[in-house]
């Protein structure tokens, strides 16, 4: 049986970090099975986890001094949330895995503790029966699981809800931002060709200064919406993601507004100010995604609603632009 | 506990619970990580619908099928992506520790 440490090292660490960038996540995975950390006897409890090597890290380190077996399911590299609404952290898998591995030859007892949130794709009758393994259901966070443990597989109330502290928003916004970064390539591409079009058909030095103005001001946009809009989200009023990221758009295009006045004409002042409002608006729905708070019946909805006003308010800003070259 | 502020739309989730069927295991107390349910008298009751995203833990571990709900990610990449391809949303942008 592999033991594995507690200790985080500097290179899972950059492995965490380049995780947030986005970079390489498709290969960021432990090998399934069973594995002991401490001095595990055949009492120590099971601990059911992702093969996120995020996860994996995130949890060993949490159990310093503590004596347990990690029962980790093959979850294609995702982590638990994840994992259990797509169903790979599920039933099933948690079924076959106790099996693979022969765990009721290797602990006498015959509980599992399941992480809270991975309650989405177990049923923990359903596990009970198809293998004899009663499902405890540990906490959110694995933080709290040597207390947990401690007080005999207890969770508080505290334990069981889930938080979304400023913090644990800013992390999110690397990846959310990366992403946004991504498809901005062909909306920058786009903006340059459009800027250089003007009263003598196509000039190189307006796709420069008109089309790079374009794409700062797009970028100004993203950066509202994907990193102020997450961060400021408690304190931004509303409660639709499109209309908060539109709100702080509008702010800070209201701040910028006497720069973009003394810059370009009252146009494409304009034309900026609808722009950042429609791209900030735009990037804060999409985080939605990163949220343990939104439900897909309350984004559709939300959705239906800003898509066509975030539509509307972009094409009228890249055609008062365009206009304004004239 | 998350953020008083942090509230998302009212009146818009598919949470059902038939308080009949319910055996009062109290599992979906256990499980949902935003406190939508309470045991009272033996039995689920919702105290707080509008907290619910929709994950389906509650359903998913309800040994009568007394809780009923459209489980799915909250997340308007997802909802795009099964726009344009006419699948179910689902996470599929690649295992980050938190994106859905």
């Amino acid at each position: 049986m592999p033991r594995i440490s507690t200790a985080v090292g500097w290179r899972d660490r950059l492995g965490h970090w380049a995780m947030r960038w986005g970079i390489g996540r498709q290969r960021y995975r432990v090998a399934p099975g069973l594995y002991g950390v401490g001095a595990p006897d055949a009492d120590a409890p099971v601990l059911v986890t992702a093969n996120y090597k995020m996860t994996f890290d995130l949890l060993r380190r949490e159990l310093a001094g503590v004596s347990a077996w990690l029962l980790v399911l093959d979850t294609k590299g995702i982590n638990v949330w994840c994992a259990a609404g797509k169903g790979s952290f599920g039933t099933q898998e948690v079924i076959t895995r106790v099996q693979a591995t022969t765990l009721a030859q290797v602990v006498r007892h015959r509980t599992l503790v399941v992480p809270q949130l991975g309650a989405p794709g177990v049923a923990a009758h359903e596990v009970a029966r198809g293998c004899g393994f009663r499902v405890v259901y540990g906490p959110v966070r694995a933080k709290d699981l040597p207390t947990f443990l401690a007080a005999g597989l207890r969770a508080t109330a505290t334990m069981r809800r889930v938080t979304f502290s400023p913090l644990e928003r800013l992390v999110l916004t690397p990846v959310e931002l990366t992403g946004m970064l991504r498809s901005s390539l062909w909306v920058a591409a786009t903006l340059l060709l459009l800027g250089g079009i003007g009263p003598q058909i196509f000039s190189l030095a307006a796709a420069w200064h008109r089309g790079g103005a374009a794409v700062l001001v797009h970028l100004l946009g993203v950066l509202t919406g994907a990193v102020l809009t997450p961060v400021l989200l408690p304190w931004l009023p509303g409660r639709a993601f499109a209309a908060k990221g539109a709100l702080a758009g509008a702010g800070i295009a209201a701040l910028l507004l006497p720069l973009l006045l003394s810059r370009g004409g009252a146009l494409t002042s304009v034309a900026a100010v609808l722009a950042i409002t429609a791209v900030s608006s735009w990037c804060a729905m999409h985080f939605t995604g990163a949220t343990p708070f939104t439900s897909p019946s309350g984004v559709e909805k939300e959705m239906r609603r800003a898509i066509p006003l975030q539509l509307a308010a972009a094409l009228t800003a890249v055609l008062l632009w365009l206009v304004s070259a004239f | 506990m998350l953020d008083e502020k942090l509230r998302y739309l009212k009146d818009v989730v598919s949470l059902q619970l038939n308080r009949e069927k319910c055996i009062g295991c109290g599992l979906c107390t256990t499980v949902c990580p935003h406190a939508v349910f309470d045991l009272v008298d033996g039995k689920a009751r919702l105290i707080d619908r509008n907290r619910c995203m929709e994950c389906g833990a509650c359903a998913r571990n309800c040994p009568t099928a007394a809780i009923t709900v459209h489980p799915g990610v909250g997340c308007a990449s997802a909802i795009v992506h099964s726009w344009l391809t006419g699948k179910e949303p689902s996470c599929d942008c690649g295992g980050g520790s938190d994106c859905c």
